[in-house]
């Protein structure tokens, strides 16, 4: 699993990146309300926001960590949002990505480095 | 929220309390205030509903009007009936311009005394965020006939909710004889008060101001009761909102009149004939005609929650109005929303779309509050 400075983590299967937000992220949102997911079939580009989470407060967005073809979106989060909160690493995912440059995976942070960056903030 | 952040936060009396509880701490009109606590907005949100939430609201300025007459001088800047204001009761109002607009909205009242006594005071509590320049609109206009006295050594904290009244009365007998906006000066949790039954969540529950020193003590003596959680000001923003009620500088500014905000209420029937108030020709045109836009709630039936700035649209797509506030109902578990649209559109059951982010989404004209108030207006 990589991570990103912006709270998103990715998981490669081949050449399929499964994207969700960090245990760390959705502890700093709050109990989730709302998520909205990318259309299946739309071309993302790494930093681009392509989905949002909304806790009561406030809508944030959740950037793409790497760019490709949106391939599969998590359709539970519309009817369960709070998975997000419950389990933010696994059936809390957002999209999946498929990747068109590997390069920009490997760029990411490695959990090590994440934990080090969150030991900062 | 669209206040400057000063350099150096303010603190409040209870700022090292919050911290030491683990809130998250905002810059809000200029202090350093908990948006919330370990629980977090949902969790408190619905303990307050449920049981007692205790907030901390000492950015809030508090005066006392000191003067000959000062009900009467009051009237000269306000739409409402305070020379008819009764000892003992507080009344909501609204500070105006004079173009009728809205400069900030307030508490206005007259603490009664155990002994029967009536203060010759009126006491404010207005918007942390506007009071220094409402403080200074109020002694510009009435210069000569009152002095602001600002109570800068008072904390002020707000206990809401269904168990609230319960757990003052076990400290302060006293104030159980008291009914929604009413107000005392009297002695309680071994101190001074000023103490209201009001607050701005929609539940029962009483605000208390008390002398800045005793603020950590009777803060903890609250807290010590199972009854009673501390509710950040993000839960606060989510509970008035449930209650339909009105955010400063953002469903009311200085170009909102309070007829179209939903506040005619404010406007007494004695000052509508008189017309002696900030933009009266505005008001008693708009009582009379019907103002260009009105205060509605909306309730989202599908999709995002729409907030502040969110474009209104009619059934055809046409962009009628705006969203002054909204965000997700913990009670209802829906989207709701404050918003202005034109009076032909205020029916409730009218059918209207809010966009969000570019996709119009169905939302619903519902009845003002969202979530019953709970007032108690008589008592035994």
């Amino acid at each position: 699993m990589r991570f990103t400075k912006d709270h998103e983590w990715v998981e490669l299967d081949g050449d399929v990146a499964t994207v969700g937000i960090t245990a760390y992220a959705a502890e700093q949102l709050g109990d989730v309300v709302f998520v909205e997911t990318p259309d299946v079939g739309k071309a993302v580009k790494a930093g681009d926001a392509f989905a949002v989470v909304e806790s009561v407060k406030a809508a944030s967005d959740v950037y793409a960590p790497v760019s490709g073809e949106v391939v599969e979106a998590n359709g539970e989060l519309a009817g369960a949002p709070e998975t997000v909160n419950a389990a933010p690493e696994a059936g809390g995912w957002f999209a999946k990505v498929k990747l068109a440059d590997k390069a920009e995976y490997d760029a990411l942070m490695d959990r090590d480095a994440y934990e080090a960056f969150l030991a900062t903030l | 929220m669209s206040q400057n952040t000063p350099d150096v936060l303010k603190t409040t009396p209870l700022t090292d309390d919050h911290v030491a509880r683990g809130a998250r701490m905002v810059p809000f009109a200029g202090y350093s205030m908990p948006v919330q606590y370990a629980d977090g907005v949902m969790k408190e949100h619905l303990w307050t509903r449920e049981h007692a939430g205790l907030f901390d609201v000492s950015h809030m300025g508090q005066a006392r009007l000191r003067g000959v007459s000062p009900l009467s001088a009051f009237e000269e800047v306000v739409p409402g009936d305070f020379i008819g204001l009764a000892a003992g009761k507080q009344k909501y109002s609204v500070l105006l311009n004079r173009t009728g607009g809205i400069i900030d909205d307030l508490m206005a009242g007259r603490p009664t005394s155990p002994d029967g006594r009536v203060d010759d005071d009126l006491f404010l509590v207005v918007n942390g965020a506007c009071k220094d320049n409402d403080f200074k609109v109020i002694e510009d206009e009435l210069a000569g006939q009152v002095d602001v006295v600002r109570l800068e050594d008072r904390a002020l904290m707000a206990i809401q909710g269904p168990e609230a009244a319960a757990v003052v009365q076990a400290h302060v007998p006293a104030a159980a004889d008291m009914v929604f906006m009413d107000i005392r000066a009297m002695p309680g949790f071994g101190t001074d008060l000023i103490i209201s039954r009001s607050g701005y969540t929609g539940e029962d529950g009483y605000e208390i101001s008390v002398p800045a020193s005793e603020a950590v003590r009777v803060w903890n003596l609250l807290l010590a009761d199972d009854r009673v959680r501390p509710i950040g000001l993000g839960a606060r923003d989510s509970l008035r909102l449930e209650a339909g009620l009105p955010l400063y500088g953002h469903d009311l500014d200085e170009t909102v009149s309070p007829i179209e905000a939903g506040l005619a209420f404010a406007v007494n029937k004695n000052r509508r004939e008189q017309r002696d108030f900030p933009g009266a020709a505005r008001i008693v045109k708009e009582l009379a005609e019907g103002p260009a836009r009105v205060k509605v709630c909306l309730r989202v039936l599908e999709g995002a929650p729409a907030r502040e700035g969110a474009e209104v649209a009619d059934e055809s797509g046409n962009v009628v109005g705006v969203v002054t506030s909204g965000g997700y109902s913990p009670c209802l578990k829906a989207g709701i929303a404050l918003a202005f649209v034109p009076p032909a559109l205020k029916t409730v059951g009218a059918r209207l779309q809010v966009i969000v982010r570019g996709k119009p989404q169905p939302a619903e004209v519902v009845p003002s509050p969202f979530v019953p108030h709970r007032y108690v207006r008589k008592v035994g």
